[in-house]
């Protein structure tokens, strides 16, 4: 039977939609084998592919020790216990959804307010990009997003409803800027293969990029989603998490006050306590939709993925104390601005440069000058010798269908700050290595030019050039007596 | 306040397909006799004249122990273990593969349900949020869109939303009746398939309810053998939801398709690998707002597939933390286990017979949190249309919300879902009372048999209070009383 699965089971399941074959999970793999630990493994290898929020724990645990009330398994709140047990309602605990309502509110500078009456539960963000395509969109229909995205997309939107994601590209020239000229672009070159574009999905503030998206473009997507009567998906689960100037703009207020005339019924955002919070393990996605259809179609499908009442009930509890969120949140901001800025700077160091960005816990980092030649492949190699010799997990930007090779995201808010500052050393030894053999590289190629026709390597020369980078890496394929020099 | 009646010329389009259809059931009767109950919930005090739930599938009868629990067990309490705080551990683990800990006791709790008469591998659990989530999963995993799946009837009403909704896949119901019980037979089976195959369906596998729901039988060894050899014959899945399997109170005892394998040894068909358990500990332990799930299979193709998807439903790692330890306790799992079937069982003693003593009969049964009732000898005409004029007089004139045979899809009109441990022995007896009442009072036109009864002096059918000993049943001090509302 086994060797007949591929007939015994569905092609969702046989299939690569999930994602997980891909090569990128080589540096996950990489991590898992040998993780670094700042007294046990130092020479392992620092996980930098993992966009979590560990900067702030420590006060929601100081919160939770303080409100034994929040949870039902204490003496405190033991007499919620067998209500919230039996509490399977897919609206959800009416306190939840108010206390979620006001806090996503709050995240926005209270510059919105939100209904508490459309907050529909799901299965972590995760569940609700699922959710959200099965409710707007059908097989073979397509989502635009623009380019870079957050690779689990492709599964989130695809795997199971069997949408399409096509990118709207963006660039470096304007800051990886979303222009209506290349929206426009990427839907005329949909509808002209057929293809039915149902939505278009931002993430705002961005992954990888660590930018917000400005008044304006958001603006030029409410009126473009209302021309053509698409959706708008808004994914703002890092809202909360946005540490320094310009103030983050999120689709409910662009709806409400910049463009009140465009169409509601396309307006939906997926959120989440993943991030802002460093909740992931508490799976708490909500779809906020302004569709009376559609917040009621993902309520019933939010069936498939209810979060657990206890722990509604304890963040119902948690997000409803106003004062402790505010400090929460400027807190969080403090802490992610002061990791962004000592990351940001330890890099420029050494001349790399970063994307300037005010959100998130990662930054889209730039080794465009670090590549062999501007192509994918060579942003791979440059990669796999990140992974294995400098040993931090980084995210290649071609895994984020960025079209331009070079960038990568480098997740910084889950490790603490002596693990930062092994990670900065490396990167700085890595990169002034590597400019010193790039200089050296440019002496000898000076000099072979100077020379007359190609040598051949002698072993011994082949061996000491070797020995110096350290590496048996694909970098050694440019050592100086490599033909390709002389080709380049 | 969010409008609920959506626009439907301006949405069709807008939305997609399954958005706009309503494959999800919930227009059918099982769902609205629900919203009926939300309008107006029975309450002892504040609203006697309400109307009863009887249709939610519940087990409220032993809280009280696990909230027993709960006090003895400090370190379980505000994420802790052994005195240290796991609130950062838990809040950041999000792995699909689940905690070690807690499908270990899983695993045990599962297989001491089964009188550890079936060994389950932790590594063959998938977590999901619920058997909801579970069942569809499965079906995702199993079939295509269009693909088939053959369940006997009557059965869970939430099948049609779970097993077919997003998933494309289709039902066709194995007919099953009352002349044996309701069991299972080949050549219902046969029948099933060929008519899927007239359909031009092809089927994926055969899914079953064990112990049953609605019916709260368990599976006679033989027909979990008749079940194994018809997949085995077709090549096909079998899918078994055991997620009553906690709630089996009296002979023959609950025997899983698991232990049924197993017996049969390692044979060359494979079998094995295409028989999966759905299971959750919403019914048995009665929590089913903690959303916990799980498909147990040894399929490696399953759960490889199965644990990816369940990224969109993982069980809240502050709840896989409490139950760990709780279900850890092995004193604890052997006393609930104990204590909660033999409260299962009493309950459904005190409807049955309460039932039988107004001349209703129940299928009998020995598992679930429900009776399967034949209330046709209240109904005017033998037909479904009978059913439905039956079904919306006890909801709205006599204020029970019971769920009708057809929205289980039942071949025979007349039966029943009676739901009785969601509630406490003198609700029951409210229920009970007010069918009463009716009954009587719907004497004309009854069963001939009881046409004597309802002939007869009043006070037969009537009942005061000496009549049903359900106040007598109660010992004092009965764990019974507390768990009442």
């Amino acid at each position: 039977m086994a060797a007949n699965s591929g007939e015994l089971l569905s092609r969702i399941a046989t299939g690569d939609g999930h994602g997980e074959n891909s090569s990128y999970f080589d540096g996950w793999k990489a991590y898992d084998m040998n993780p670094f630990d700042l007294h046990h493994n130092r020479d392992g290898v620092i996980q930098m592919g993992l966009a979590e929020n560990q900067l702030s724990l420590d006060l929601l645990e100081e919160w939770s020790l303080n409100h034994p009330e929040a949870s039902i398994c204490t003496a405190q709140g033991a007499s919620q216990f067998r209500r919230i047990a039996n509490f399977q309602d897919y609206h959800g605990l009416p306190e939840f959804r108010e206390a979620m309502a006001k806090f996503m509110g709050q995240v926005r500078g209270g510059k919105v307010t939100f209904d508490a009456d459309r907050v529909v539960m799901c299965g972590g963000a995760t569940g609700a990009q699922d959710t959200l395509a099965f409710c707007l969109a059908d097989p073979g229909d397509a989502y635009l997003v623009p380019t870079p995205y957050y690779p689990a997309f492709d599964r989130d939107c695809c795997w199971r409803s069997g949408v399409k994601l096509l990118p709207i590209e963006c660039h470096s020239s304007n800051g990886f800027a979303l222009t209506r000229e290349a929206l426009v672009s990427a839907y005329d070159g949909a509808r002209s293969q057929g293809i039915r574009v149902k939505g278009i999905l931002i993430t705002n503030p961005s992954n990888p990029l660590g930018t917000i998206m400005g008044r304006a473009t958001l603006a030029m997507l409410a009126e473009f989603a209302t021309e053509r009567r698409v959706h708008l998906i808004s994914d703002e689960i890092y809202a909360g998490s946005v540490f320094a100037k310009p103030d983050f703009v999120s689709i409910a207020e662009v709806v409400e006050r910049d463009v009140p005339g465009c169409d509601r019924d396309l307006v939906h955002i997926a959120y989440s306590l993943s991030k802002d919070f460093g909740l992931p393990g508490f799976r708490v996605g909500i779809i906020y939709s302004y569709n009376d259809a559609v917040v009621a179609c993902a309520r019933k499908m939010s069936s498939f993925g209810l979060v657990s009442s206890q722990t509604q009930y304890f963040l119902a509890k948690m997000l409803s104390d106003h004062e402790f969120m505010a400090r929460f949140l400027a807190e969080s901001k403090r802490r992610l601005a002061a990791r962004h800025d000592r990351f940001t700077s330890g890099l420029r160091e050494v001349g790399i440069g970063c994307l300037h960005g005010n959100a998130g816990l990662f930054s889209w980092m730039d080794l465009r000058g670090m590549l062999r030649e501007k192509t994918p492949e060579a942003e791979l190699e440059l990669w796999r010798v990140i992974i294995h010799k400098v040993k931090l997990n980084v995210s290649p930007g071609t895994s984020f269908h960025c079209d331009e090779p070079g960038w990568f995201r480098v997740c910084h808010a889950n490790m603490d700050d002596a693990t930062m500052e092994v990670a900065l050393d490396r990167i700085r030894c890595f990169v002034r290595k590597h400019h010193h053999q790039q200089q050296q590289q440019k002496a000898k190629a000076k000099l072979w030019a100077a020379r007359g026709p190609l040598h051949l390597s002698l072993p011994r020369r082949g061996g000491a050039a070797a020995s110096h980078l350290a590496l048996s890496s694909p970098l050694a394929l440019l050592s100086p007596q490599s033909p390709m020099v002389h080709a380049s | 306040m969010v409008s609920m009646v959506a626009d439907e010329k301006a949405q069709p389009q807008l939305l997609s397909k399954k958005a706009a259809c309503n494959s999800h059931g919930q227009d059918s009767s099982y769902f609205l006799g629900w919203e009926e109950y939300e309008k107006n919930p029975y309450d002892p005090v504040a609203n006697p004249r309400g109307i009863i739930q009887m249709g939610l599938a519940e087990n409220q009868l032993s809280f009280d122990l696990l909230e027993k629990w709960l006090e003895a067990n400090p370190d379980a309490l505000g994420l802790r273990r052994g005195g240290a705080s796991v609130f950062r551990e838990l809040a950041l683990f999000q792995d699909y593969h689940g905690m070690p800990a807690f499908k270990n006791a899983l695993a045990r709790f599962m297989s001491e349900q089964r009188g550890f008469r079936v060994t389950f591998d932790p590594s063959n659990i998938v977590l999901t949020a619920g058997a909801t989530s579970a069942n569809e999963a499965l079906v995702f995993c199993l079939a295509d869109h269009g693909d088939a799946f053959l369940i006997p009837t009557p059965y869970y009403p939430g099948f049609d939303r779970d097993l077919k909704w997003r998933t494309g896949a289709e039902i066709v119901p194995v007919h099953c009746t009352s002349a044996n019980g309701f069991r299972v037979t080949r050549a219902a089976l046969d029948d099933a398939y060929r008519r899927a195959q007239k359909r031009r369906l092809r089927v994926k596998g055969v899914l079953i309810t064990n112990p049953s729901n609605p019916l709260g039988t368990t599976s006679p060894r033989a027909d979990l053998e008749l079940l194994l050899d018809f997949v085995a014959a077709k090549g096909i899945h079998l899918v078994s939801d055991e997620i009553y399997s906690g709630t089996a109170f009296a002979e023959p005892g609950f025997v899983s398709v698991l232990e049924v394998l197993a017996a049969r040894g390692n044979t060359s068909d494979g079998l094995s690998e295409s028989v999966h358990v759905v299971y959750s500990l919403s019914k048995d332990l009665g929590l089913p707002g903690f959303r916990v799930g799980a498909i147990y299979s040894s399929n490696p193709a399953v759960v490889s597939a199965a644990t990816k998807m369940s990224s969109f439903g993982l069980v809240s790692s502050q709840t896989q933390h409490l139950l760990a330890s709780l279900l850890d306790d092995k004193d604890f799992t052997r006393r609930y286990i104990a204590e909660n079937t033999r409260r299962i069982r009493e309950r459904r003693e005190q409807l049955a017979e309460g039932l039988r003593a107004i001349g209703i009969e129940c299928l009998e049964s020995n598992a679930g949190l429900f009776c399967w009732v034949r209330m046709r000898s209240l109904m005017r005409s033998q037909s479904f249309e009978g059913e439905m004029e039956l079904w919306k007089k006890v909801v709205f004139e006599v204020g029970l919300n019971i769920s009708p045979g057809s929205s289980c899809h039942c071949r025979e009109p007349g039966w029943f879902r009676v739901c009785f441990a969601n509630m406490s022995t003198k609700t029951l007896d409210v229920a009970l009372q007010r069918l009463a009442d009716f009954a009587e009072a719907n004497g004309k036109g009854a069963h001939p048999t009881r046409r004597g009864l309802a002939g007869g002096p009043a006070r037969t059918m009537s009942c005061p209070a000496g009549r049903f000993s359900w106040a007598n049943r109660l010992t004092p001090g009965s764990a019974d009383r507390k768990a009442e509302r």
